[in-house]
């Protein structure tokens, strides 16, 4: 199974009887407040260009009302556009017709809801087979490889208990083992961990990062938490008002955000868990100093190494062990605290 | 007040009604044409109640002439495993019991065969109508001034075209019943339908569900408890009505009230009366255990 990257592009999307008609509007410059106020239609989407890189996590970050659950609804087209295409392996997910999207739904993708979204009258077992069932797969073959999921999230031992008779986090187990036992493509996770504890949430973010890691799945997560965004996202979106304010890695954004409210997000954020070490080291002058520090280390990672091995300095080594860059403690350290220009910036 | 309608006009005072003449004209006409119409289709009509008939005559026939003892234990069968529940199991032998030795059994088979028939007949009716309503708005725009009609008009008046069309008998009676009985069958199912969680509902589109499929294994799940309250309403309303049926020729209980009602006999109304009340808690009971017990596995447990 190889999964392709999705590229949406100038997606569009308007509520209202007739969101057709304002779309030239809304390009034109016509902005979400006068749009609602003047003809009574809410812009969802604007103008979205995003592409999904294939085999990898996708982060589409927002506050409520963003339209981020909007734009993951169009991957699967459950919300159909105003205008623009999704395209996967060649294919424009909005031009598909009923039969083509109905098989779409059923081999490539699948989805994790923030609410679970189980079938209450169904076991742990039951809701988990539902994807394969309604594909036609007999009996025995969908409970055997559901059988597998649910031991791959860890629920072994509740196949028979009902949704109800679970806690939140298991109950999004289930909902995760449903979506795997699909064997889809593309993985879509609506806010899937947004109504967990925080720390059963980290909890599933290590399953999810785990599987990930063999599964190789087009993933599209959609959160409103920063902090989530960063530690799963190997590309993050943040959107705001139905608009892409920034796209890029999670260093990217942190380092450079494009404007004073990703600048207010990323404040709080811990720095020395995003920022790698080649991000900031500086190119080699001589010799390589002190101890090797593997290329992708985080920050707070190499300075514990360091300060535990009583270095001050260091040499960033690639894959293969040759050094490619000089490192020390002084410029760990100051790249870990927020820059005053972003504190000035947010405090403005 | 007579003082006032002496300085104005006429019209203001006696409400301008058409005249009599030309309302009886129309009577006349509505009534002829739909007797007409009636007459060249009798046999059709005939044709098409028939089976009714026969399945009506068979459960009764069944139910009378099988030994008591045998019906007995086969409805506390059902009784107990629809409810589970040896309390109701109890309450309803000794209240056939009673019914039995009091004399009524004959006449209480024959209302139970009636309520089978008419139940039956509301829910193979009824449950299509509800779904068809909950999947638009149109048609439940269009069938929900029906069942409005259906509802408030009185019993009395839709059973004379009923019996003008099926004549006296126990099939027009059934037909009578049926419409007195759907509506909460209809509206409850249409309910049951339209409450099914959306989230639920997305996520069976998003794993590539059928129209089908998703009203297989969703919505008609999930809206099982409301439909089953549905069936109650609909038994309870059946109940209630073989009584005015029996005007038009429905046999058992309900002929034994009405008999006593013309003839003031005070006990026998009474006795008939509590047999069909015991009925009625009997069904109520049990069917409403019955859909508690569809209802169990969304009980929370913890978390």
């Amino acid at each position: 199974m190889v999964s392709h990257a999705i590229e949406v592009r100038n997606l569009y999307k308007i509520f209202g009887p007739r969101g057709g008609d304002y779309v030239d509007a809304v390009k034109n410059g016509l902005g979400k407040a006068e749009l609602n106020q003047q003809y009574g239609h809410v812009l969802g989407l604007r103008d979205i260009n995003i592409s999904m890189p294939a085999g990898g996590i996708m982060v589409v970050m927002g506050l409520s009302g963003s339209g981020k659950s909007t734009l993951i609804r169009h991957i699967n087209r459950l919300i159909d556009p105003t205008a623009g295409e999704v395209l996967y392996d060649g294919v424009d997910v909005c031009r598909m017709s009923e039969n083509d999207l109905r098989e779409f739904r059923r081999h490539k993708t699948a989805m994790v809801f923030q609410k679970f979204a189980l079938l209450p009258h169904r076991t742990v077992l039951e809701n988990t087979v539902y994807g394969l069932e309604i594909q036609g797969i007999g009996q025995a073959e969908r409970e055997k490889r559901a059988k597998q999921w649910i031991e791959r999230v860890g629920l072994a031992g509740f196949e028979n208990h009902y949704p109800n008779q679970l806690s939140g986090g298991m109950q999004q187990r289930v909902g995760l083992a449903r979506a795997l036992t699909n064997d889809a493509d593309i993985l879509l996770m609506d806010e899937a961990y947004s109504a967990l504890d925080p720390l059963i949430r980290v909890d599933m973010q290590t399953v999810l990062l785990d599987l990930q890691k063999e599964l190789k799945k087009t993933v599209v997560f959609i959160t409103h938490d920063l902090d989530e965004a960063l530690r799963l996202g190997d590309k993050i979106a943040i959107l705001r008002d139905g608009m892409v304010v920034q796209q890029g890695t999670g260093q990217e954004i942190v380092l450079n955000p494009a404007d004073e409210y990703i600048t207010a997000f990323v404040k709080e954020v811990n720095r020395g868990r995003v920022v790698n070490v080649e991000t900031i080291m500086a190119p080699l002058a001589g010799n390589p100093q002190g101890m090797p520090i593997a290329k992708g280390t985080v920050l707070e990672t190499a300075a514990r190494a360091m300060t535990g091995a009583n270095q001050t300095q260091a040499h960033v080594v690639d894959e293969a062990g040759r050094p490619i860059g000089a490192i020390d403690i002084g410029a760990i350290i100051s790249s870990m605290v927020t820059p005053t220009s972003h504190e000035a910036k947010a405090a403005a | 007040m007579a003082g006032l309608c002496d300085s104005l006009p006429v019209f203001l005072c006696k409400f301008p009604a058409f005249s009599d003449a030309s309302i009886r004209a129309v009577r006349k006409t509505v009534d002829d044409g739909f007797k007409g119409l009636v007459r060249s289709y009798v046999n059709a009509i005939d044709a098409m109640v028939q089976p009714l008939q026969w399945f009506l005559n068979y459960l009764e026939r069944l139910f009378v002439t099988s030994p008591w003892p045998i019906i007995l234990l086969i409805l506390l069968a059902i009784v107990y495993f629809a409810s589970r529940n040896t309390k109701i199991v109890i309450g309803t032998a000794a209240s056939m019991l009673v019914i039995g030795m009091l004399g009524l059994w004959n006449d209480t088979m024959v209302t139970l065969a009636m309520v089978t028939v008419c139940t039956l007949i509301a829910i193979v009716i009824g449950i299509p109508i509800g779904i068809a309503m909950a999947r638009s708005d149109r048609v439940q725009g269009f069938i929900n001034p029906i069942l409005d009609v259906m509802q408030t008009m009185p019993s009395f008046v839709y059973l004379i075209p009923v019996v003008m069309i099926f004549g006296i008998g126990k099939v027009p009676g059934l037909i009578a019943v049926v419409i007195y009985a759907v509506p909460p069958m209809i509206r409850l199912t249409n309910l049951g339908i339209r409450l099914v969680d959306k989230e639920v509902l997305e996520a069976a589109d998003a794993f590539g569900s059928s129209a089908w499929q998703k009203l297989k294994n969703v919505q008609m799940p999930l809206a099982l408890p409301t439909i089953m309250a549905g069936i109650n309403q609909t038994i309870m309303m059946s109940l209630a009505m073989v009584v005015v049926a029996s005007m038009v020729g429905v046999g058992g209980l309900g002929k034994n009230v009405l008999q006593a009602i013309n003839n003031q006999f005070f006990t026998v109304g009474f006795l008939n009366g509590f047999a069909l009340v015991a009925i009625a808690i009997i069904f109520d009971r049990t069917s409403q255990a019955y859909g508690r017990r569809l209802q169990k596995h969304s009980e929370v447990i913890h978390g």
